[in-house]
């Protein structure tokens, strides 16, 4: 369960002690988190944001309305886009498109690391790695 | 800033929406550009609606736009509105642009465009309704509803795609498109033109991916465990430890059955499938084996239930086919009545009675309803042109004639239907038309005939729908056809026909012609139940006792939902209507249709040659039913499904269970003594019980079956976890642990026999027998889940249910039973053809089928990372993987790669 292995890692660096249980749902194997207080939170975006709060965190989301927009904006691109798309040549789109817009930037938003940047990250480096290694049976 | 938009683009409406709503400061500027304009200069392909900050940035989502203009009024987001626009990036946009594209760029209609986005929108009217709020987020409109009454507004603004059953999503789009800003945004998009304004823009973009394949599948959806009370988990503690004590006593049998006052009394008809044909599977499971389920359902639950069919035998092809063979139509009808109740006998379909139409009794009710009509002013005369065919020497029944569609222009249509559009046709509206027997041109000649009125009737049919289909199990599609059959307007209907095999009519000037067979065919419900009980009115007059479901495949549903109803209200004698019409789409077979003269398909009475299991098949079929849209038989997925679900998954489950207590508990139950995990597990599977129960008391028959197969899921996982197998050689604790886990998988097995009980009745009973499951708790399915083999029973011998099917074996059968033919075509017009298009179909199989084969792919991959991780024994690790490599070579031929070379094993 991918999904629920990137969320953990987020919750680490993020500083949060107690680990959450994740459990998936439907094809997209969409990640669902069970929350104590009031109902369930599905979706991988969804999640990370919640987590990033509970952390104290909220700077990772923006700071500006500006920012704050930007953030969501690249934390869809992740879940429709970078997720949605497998095709080599749909990959290739996206990598060039992603490389011409940070040419003069640091980061997604421009200087501040934010949340976008650990989850393209996280969804890049999965294919990046699926790209390198071959086929190889139990990965 | 400024806005980038496109004519028809429809991101622009939930951007001017929000920006309306929320009335940014800054000043906003709107310029339009052609839809293949790159505004976004790091974009490689063009997007609209766009949004240029004074920054510089660019913000291309129409969500975050969206966000940017509520944030700048000082509106933040909380979890769920992000959850609503995650939800509608991901899952709502890939099937609104489906269905948008096949709208208004492929001009498709009704179903087709309906099905792709059905879940979706089923999924915000229960979110709606279960929270009971009026808005996404809460009490007060938030973003959510700006941006999905937006991407939902091009489409629901047409109330022809906003089905009425979902009342929650109806009040919400109303409340939304009322307010001023929504108001404003939809003018401006759709400039009154509908959602044709859209055109411009959507004929512009590629075809999206179509959805559709994902829903066909029938694959594990919710997994996920939900989380429990203490509360329901105590519940379910006590219902457990009250055992076979809290069943209530068997009903005894009744013959004849007849409903009782006081009781829930279940009338269930399966269509009547015409005498001539030998019934295909798709004809089986559109109506025969569906009702089957639900009337074993129906009898499992104790409710006073009758189920019956019979073949409808009256008709011109009847005198057709008598011709061809030699035979009297009577003949005809004796011999292929006995064909029909052989197969519906092998695929063992528990009809109370099945009947056929070719009886006194029909002849003396259908002329009673006829007279009641005709006294009562609903049957009209008229001069009539009809086709007849000079060289037959006879009229042409409207079957018999073939030509072009008048409404579509589809070159096959029937006289009586056009199987494209799927409207009725009078057979002289055809055009070109061709005698079907001898080919010859018919001429038009007029002669007398009755017509029942349908438009005098029209006002109380409205009136019965009215209270009728609120609140019932209609499918949708039914409630589709029906509606769009009132909003054409309903015209007089011809009852009557020049020929000799059928009812006569009982009316002066009439002797020598014959009430039309959708007139009566309907009538045969009522006449086969007088045959089997002289107290019929019992269950057909007595609309207030009586619940009616009535099975067929979907063009069969305005006879059952406009034509009958109007006969029946017409005659005034109370007639018991149907309370709820299930109604199936089509079934094709492997990439076509099923077609008995190319020898294409599976027909019913070839089913049992294949030596394949009449449950097996009820399984499959029951698997793919095509519940809310078109599903197609496939071999290899049978094949899959066999050795997935039912060998590894179902079988492996009942048969470990029961070869524990056999093995390890010398065949008597052992001592169970539950751990809190244990109560969970009695709890979740409760919670799975009375989902299956709340599916098929909404005949959601597909859908109930998924719960018994993660029911056996959970099963399995509880004994692989808890591994009773090595407990039973450690302590004295660890033995009593096997026990505990051991009784309480047997039970469960126990439960999975009965709830599988309408799907494959004789695997039940199979197991039943193996358990010497107690007769009551055999017959008997409540909604919790009890102890019904306590420590002590002894069971009985137990062997394995299921057997592997081999792909050589399945081979074969796709030879034999065509299904490579259209490859075969296929492969000749590739060679002669240097279009590429073509080549790619010759070796890729269907979307569901490459679907299915990833889906298996994953899950055993998911197996094997299981096993790596447990440090599992390296034979079964290596056996594992072997059938991994074997699924991902079945895959890549099925996708037309060439198999991949086994690289990378040295370099490990």
């Amino acid at each position: 369960m991918a999904a629920a292995a990137e969320l953990s890692l987020l919750e680490k660096s993020l500083g949060l002690s107690k680990g959450n249980k994740y459990s998936a749902q439907g094809e997209r194997q969409t990640p669902v988190l069970q929350t104590n207080n009031g109902p369930s939170l599905t979706g991988l975006t969804t999640i990370a944001a919640h987590l990033v709060k509970q952390a104290n965190k909220e700077y990772l989301l923006g700071s500006t309305a500006e920012e704050k927009a930007i953030v969501q904006q690249w934390l869809e691109y992740r879940v429709t886009q970078i997720d949605g798309h497998s095709s080599k040549n749909d990959i290739h789109t996206l990598l060039k498109d992603l490389n011409s817009y940070l040419e003069d930037k640091v980061y997604l938003t421009g200087y501040n690391f934010t949340l976008a940047d650990i989850l393209l990250y996280y969804g890049l480096h999965r294919f990046i790695i699926r790209k390198l290694r071959h086929t190889e049976v139990g990965n | 800033m400024r806005l980038f938009v496109s004519e028809g683009a429809p991101g622009c409406l939930p951007v001017l929406a929000a920006a309306g709503r929320a009335r940014g400061r800054a000043e906003l500027l709107i310029s339009t550009v052609g839809p293949e304009d790159c505004v976004v200069p790091f974009l490689t392909r063009p997007k609209v609606p766009v949004l240029q900050l004074d920054s510089g940035n660019y913000l291309f989502s129409t969500s975050a736009i969206c966000r940017y203009f509520f944030l700048l009024s000082g509106w933040e987001q909380d979890d769920l509105t992000n959850q609503w626009l995650e939800w509608e990036a991901t899952e709502l946009q890939p099937a609104l642009s489906a269905a948008l594209y096949y709208l208004v760029v492929q001009g498709k209609k009704g179903e087709d465009v309906l099905g792709s986005v059905r879940r979706a929108l089923t999924y915000i009217d229960h979110s709606l309704s279960r929270q009971n709020c009026p808005f996404l987020a809460g009490e007060t409109e938030s973003l959510a509803d700006i941006v999905l009454w937006g991407a939902l507004y091009p489409l629901l603004q047409d109330p022809a795609y906003l089905p009425e059953e979902l009342s929650a999503l109806h009040s919400w789009f109303q409340t939304l498109s009322t307010q001023e800003p929504c108001q404003r945004a939809a003018e401006t998009v759709l400039k009154q033109q509908g959602v044709l304004a859209l055109r411009p823009y959507l004929q512009k973009q590629p075809q999206p991916s179509s959805p559709e394949g994902r829903a066909v599948t029938n694959e594990p959806e919710e997994e996920e465990l939900a989380t429990l009370s203490e509360e329901e988990i105590a519940m379910a503690v006590t219902a457990w430890e009250n055992g076979l004590e809290s069943l209530p006593p068997l009903r005894p049998q009744q013959n004849p059955v007849l409903p009782v006052t006081g009781e829930r009394n279940v009338l269930i008809t399966s269509a009547l499938p015409y005498v001539n044909n030998v019934p295909h599977l798709g004809n089986i499971i559109g109506c025969v084996l569906s009702a089957d389920v639900f009337a074993r359902y129906s009898r499992l639950r104790q409710w006073n239930t009758l189920y019956l069919c019979g073949t409808d035998e009256y008709g011109t092809a009847t005198e057709t086919k008598a011709m061809e063979e030699g035979l009297t139509p009577q003949e005809i009808c004796d011999k292929y009545h006995i064909i029909h109740a052989d197969i519906y006998r092998w695929f063992n379909i528990s009809f109370d009675t099945f009947g056929r139409t070719t009886t006194p009794q029909q002849t003396k009710i259908t002329q009673d309803i006829f007279q009641r009509l005709l006294t009562r002013g609903f049957v009209l005369q008229d001069t009539v042109e009809q086709l007849r065919c000079e060289r037959c020497a006879r009229f042409l029944a409207d079957r018999f004639v073939e030509g072009v569609c008048p409404f579509c222009g589809y070159e096959e249509a029937r006289g009586d239907q056009c199987d494209k559009c799927g409207k009725l046709i009078n057979a002289v509206e055809l055009k070109k038309p061709q005698c079907k027997v001898c080919r010859s041109c018919p001429v038009v000649q007029s002669t007398h005939h009755l017509f029942l009125d349908l438009p005098k009737l029209e006002k109380r049919l409205e009136e019965w729908l009215g209270r009728t289909l609120p609140g019932s199990d209609w499918t949708p599609n039914a409630r589709f056809i029906t509606r769009s059959w009132l909003r054409d307007g309903l015209k007089p209907r011809c009852i009557t026909r020049d020929l000799k095999w059928g009812t006569p009519v009982p009316l002066e000037g009439f002797e020598d012609k014959v009430f039309y067979v959708w007139f009566d065919a309907t009538i045969g419900y009522l006449s086969i139940t007088a045959n089997y009980t002289d107290q019929w009115e019992r269950w057909w007059k007595n609309p207030e006792q009586v619940d009616l479901y009535q099975f067929m495949a979907k063009d069969n549903v305005p006879f059952h939902g406009i034509v009958f109803p109007c006969s029946a209200l017409g005659a005034e004698d109370n007639y018991t209507l149907v309370s709820h019409l299930i109604a199936t789409e089509y079934l094709n077979y492997e990439d076509g249709k099923f077609s008995k003269s190319r020898g294409v398909g599976v027909f019913g009475d070839m089913a049992q040659d294949t030596g394949i299991p009449a449950d097996i098949w009820r399984f499959y079929l029951l698997y793919i039913r095509p519940e809310g849209q078109d599903s197609a038989f496939s071999w290899t997925d049978l094949l899959l499904k066999n050795n997935s679900e039912l060998l590894n998954n179902l079988g492996n489950f009942i048969n470990r269970a029961g070869m524990f207590v056999s093995k390890f508990f010398g065949g008597y139950v052992p001592e169970m003594v539950l751990t809190p995990d244990d109560q969970r597990l009695l709890a979740h599977v409760t919670l799975e019980l009375q989902r299956y129960h709340q599916l098929l008391e909404k005949v959601r028959i597909r859908d109930a079956l998924r719960s018994i197969l993660t029911i056996s899921r959970h099963g399995n996982q509880y004994i692989q976890v808890n591994e009773p197998w090595k407990r039973i050689k450690g302590s004295e604790a660890d033995r009593q642990r096997a026990g505990t886990v051991t009784g309480l998988a047997v039970n469960i097995a126990a439960l999975l026999s009965v709830m599988l009980q309408p799907y494959m009745p004789t695997v039940s009973a199979t197991i039943q027998a193996q358990l010497q499951l107690p007769p009551p708790a055999c017959s008997i399915l409540l909604t919790n889940f009890l102890c019904t083999l306590p420590a002590g029973h002894q069971i009985g011998t137990v062997s394995p249910l299921f057997q592997k099917l081999e792909n050589d074996q399945i081979e074969s059968l796709r030879q034999r039973f065509g299904g490579g033919q259209l490859e075969e075509t296929f492969d000749l017009k590739a060679k002669t053809s240097p279009k590429p298009a073509v080549i790619e179909t010759v070796t890729t199989a269907g979307p569901q089928q490459i679907q299915a084969l990833m889906d298996e792919v994953t899950k055993q991959g998911n197996i094997v990372r299981e096993l790596k991780a447990q440090k599992a024994d390296k034979n079964q690790v290596a056996a594992e993987v072997a059938k991994l490599l074997d699924l991902k070579k079945q895959l890549a031929v099925a996708e037309g790669k060439p198999p991949e070379a086994p690289k990378g094993k040295k370099k490990k």
